[in-house]
């Protein structure tokens, strides 16, 4: 059964990386403007913006 | 939403002129050099608009940062340099699109702090969920695990969910100990009770190593609580966001004359009663203010209901919302425009106030009724069990068992969802909610009062047909194209594009000369013409060597009213129509609308009258009107609702704001709202017939943490199933 331990702690730890992306994501301003990001992908940009 | 319908601005149709009437300049902030302002952008819809939009303002001499966020319509430009704003909002609206200058403080609709913090709760509630579930499954359906291993597993599932409550549940529990600091009940109070209870009950028996525990459903009932409350937030935000933007395009700037005759651009709500202010023709009166010098008209259509213009002169008041027509006039600001707005709104809230707080909505109700009886029958579980033996854990362990599986869950969701739902649905329409409760109250009406100028009608004037010949109408266009009065807009969109006169000068108060076809001509009031006539809704035109022909004009009912009204008639409503304007031009209109029932130069007191009257005789009124004549009547109706282009005062008065030019919307906002209202009563009779299933099971001590899990899921995705019917997919399923 010690194995089932590992196996748990380890999907916990997977988890908790899950939500720390998540986290980084809605800090950075992911959610900010779905809307535009998704249209400003078929863009060409000879510039940075 | 329209814009897709429309295609994307091809930048060939004529830019509004309203949008480059507001001076932008007011609204731009300066820090170390940089020049920063916002912009609400209008009919921007795909990547070649950003592409468009942003690529014509960074060839602006110094612009250096130029965004659009696409999903808020909102731009941020920035620059350094001499640039004028002007030059800014005019490279947008030259490309076809709306731009207005907006206050930076004004909310913009991108997603909020709460509600990252809604979301944030809700992701770590559904992860832990996940993972509480895993252990949970093992713990059901392994019979035959080993006590060691219960136990582990146990401990596991509360190192999961402890943290993850704890974090999630505050939204709940700062609101159920706000509630009951005031001595009041909400529904997160059971809500707390029930997380905590089954949080406390887990971790009693983790510890003494009993054999259920409820980590699983204090995780899940928030889970799918906060799935609505974030919802919830998220709608709610964009209808603010919706209705902004429809009050954005109308902001109000002025041009402030100060003490040494130098005039500046301020934004409305830096002006100081005392300010003497230049409003230009084509300006908005931001604040109520009284005029000084100059003659011109004014369109008051907003502020009395009024389609014909009225002449202005020295000395006389104006209201905030006039529309200063044909001539630059000097007024001196008599309010803020805040107080301009907030006394309006002050005194009719006190009238209206009441009226609203006293109504109740069905989820109160529903609190009211469940959380005594649940707690009710927990108290009573615990004293039965332990009369009839039961040792103090035990006893315990039932009464929790009843507290987490009564479920506040089905109860807690049942109205909230119906409203998000329904709420969506009317967002898609371009209808917009101000309240959680106007759904309930929209429902319920008996009678509907509808105003006439703006809301029954366009508010525009059109030209009727007058007797002039093609060739003269040509004529009188090329003077009517100078000017800015509503009829002569009438009369440019009945000739269709052409060359403008020569020598043009504008009257203000009176009319326009100029130069057609090298003759002089002139168009406007009887006097001015030289011809005898009373005024009204015509204009006379005369050109040499011609007699002087009229010009009739005629306020244009939108193109649905007819079957707008009709339709409210099959509901089962009588449809009143009350307005400012004279009794003629109501007949007409209300004849045209197939209304029997009209009230003509009703004032805003005979309106609120009207109201309280109808009320006092027990029926239940819809108001829907867009002037400042009808803000107190909207503010003291059961319910209301504002057209888009209403008075700020009309707007922030009214439970609903629907745009587009069709008054079906209102037929179809009290459909929704009657079938939202029938959909929450389905969801508070399911919930009830749960609960009396299972407060039996509950008290007689079957239930285990698995049919609390599944009685809690399955109950929560019938109340939400039931909810999402009413989203209804295409427009035309609609009608009811």
């Amino acid at each position: 059964m010690d194995v089932l331990i590992l196996m748990i702690l380890g999907a916990m730890v997977l988890a908790l990386g899950g939500l720390a992306a998540f986290i980084w994501s809605l800090r950075s301003g992911q959610y900010d403007d779905p809307a535009g990001d998704a249209a400003r992908v078929l863009l060409d940009h000879d510039r940075p913006s | 939403m329209t814009a897709l319908a429309q295609g994307c601005p091809s930048g060939l149709a004529p830019a509004s002129l309203d949008s480059v009437a507001q001076d932008p300049s007011a609204f731009v902030t300066e820090a170390s050099g940089k020049l920063t302002l916002d912009i609400m952008v209008r009919g921007a819809s795909c990547a070649g608009c950003i592409s468009k939009i942003e690529t014509a303002l960074m060839r602006l001499p110094g612009m250096q940062v130029a965004r659009l966020n696409l999903s808020t319509g909102r731009m941020r430009v920035e620059w350094t340099g001499s640039l004028p704003a002007r030059r800014v909002i005019e490279a947008i609206v030259k490309l076809g699109y709306g731009a207005a200058a907006v206050d930076p403080g004004q909310a913009d609709g991108a997603i909020s702090r709460p509600e990252k913090k809604l979301l944030l709760a809700l992701t770590v509630a559904g992860i832990a969920t996940a993972g509480v579930m895993l252990m949970s499954e093992a713990l059901w359906f392994g019979t035959d695990l080993p006590a060691e291993t219960r136990k582990q597993l146990h401990w596991l599932s509360a190192l999961i969910s402890v943290p993850a409550t704890l974090f999630s549940g505050r939204v709940f529990f700062q609101s159920a100990w706000g509630a009951i600091r005031r001595w009041q009940l909400n529904m997160d109070v059971p809500i707390s009770l029930a997380v905590i209870m089954a949080l406390a009950l887990s971790l009693h028996a983790t510890i003494t190593g009993g054999a259920h525990t409820y980590f699983d459903a204090s995780v899940m009932l928030l889970f799918f609580l906060l799935v609505g409350r974030y919802l919830d937030a998220r709608l709610r935000r964009q209808a603010y966001a919706a209705a902004n933007a429809l009050a954005a395009m109308q902001t109000t700037s002025a041009t402030r004359l100060g003490a040494r005759g130098i005039a500046e651009a301020v934004r409305a709500s830096e002006i100081r009663p005392g300010d003497r202010l230049l409003i230009a023709a084509g300006e908005r009166l931001p604040v109520n203010a009284q005029v000084v010098s100059g003659e011109s008209d004014a369109d008051l259509r907003l502020v009395t209901g009024e389609v014909e213009p009225a002449r202005t002169f020295p000395g006389q008041t104006l209201y905030a919302g006039a529309i200063n027509l044909s001539a630059p006039i000097e007024v001196l600001a008599l309010a803020p425009a805040s107080q301009s707005l907030m006394a309006d709104i002050a005194r009719l809230l006190e009238a209206g106030e009441q009226k609203k707080s006293s109504y109740r909505r069905i989820a109160d109700k529903a609190v009211a009724v469940y959380v005594p009886q649940v707690h009710a029958m927990a108290a009573l579980g615990f004293v039965g069990w332990l009369i009839a033996g039961a040792t103090l854990p035990q006893a315990v362990f039932i009464a929790v068992t009843v507290l987490i599986i009564t479920c506040p869950c089905a109860i807690a969701l049942a109205a909230p969802l119906v409203q998000i739902v329904a709420a969506g649905r009317l967002f898609r329409e371009g209808a917009y909610l101000s309240s959680g409760d106007a759904l309930e109250r929209i429902a319920t009406v008996t009678h509907v009062i509808l105003d006439k100028t703006g809301t029954l009608t366009l508010g525009d004037p059109v030209l009727i047909d007058s007797g002039a010949t093609p060739d003269q109408l040509a004529e009188a266009a090329q003077l009517a194209r100078a000017s800015r009065h509503p009829f002569s807009r009438a009369i440019v969109s009945a000739a269709g594009a052409g060359p403008v006169a020569q020598n043009i000068e504008e009257h203000g108060g009176s009319g326009v000369t100029g130069l057609v076809g090298g003759r002089p001509a002139m168009l406007g009031r009887a006097e001015f013409v030289g011809v005898k006539g009373v005024d009204g809704a015509h204009l006379w035109f005369a050109i040499e060597g011609a007699d002087p022909v009229m010009f009739q004009f005629e306020d244009r009912l939108r193109p649905d009213a007819k079957d707008a009204v009709d339709q409210l008639r099959a509901m089962g409503l009588s449809v009143e129509l009350l307005s400012g304007d004279s009794a003629g031009r109501v007949e007409h209109a209300a004849q045209a609308a197939g209304i029997t029932d009209w009230r003509a130069s009703a004032t805003p007191q005979f309106k609120a009258q009207r109201l309280q009257d109808l009320e006092r005789s027990g029926a239940k009124v819809l108001m829907v009107g867009d002037g400042l004549n009808d803000a107190a009547a909207l503010a003291m109706a059961h319910a209301s609702l504002a057209p888009g282009g209403a008075v700020d005062v009309s707007r922030l008065a009214s439970d609903c704001v629907f745009s587009g030019e069709s008054l079906q919307s209102v037929p179809r906002i009290i459909a929704i709202a009657r079938k939202a209202r029938h959909r929450i009563r389905e969801n508070f009779a399911f919930a009830t017939v749960y609960n009396l299933i299972a407060i039996p099971i509950a008290l007689l001590g079957w239930a285990t943490p698995m049919v609390a899990a599944i009685a809690m899921s399955s109950s929560s995705a019938i109340v939400t199933l039931n909810a999402l019917r009413l989203s209804g997919g295409r427009k035309s399923q609609g009608r009811s």
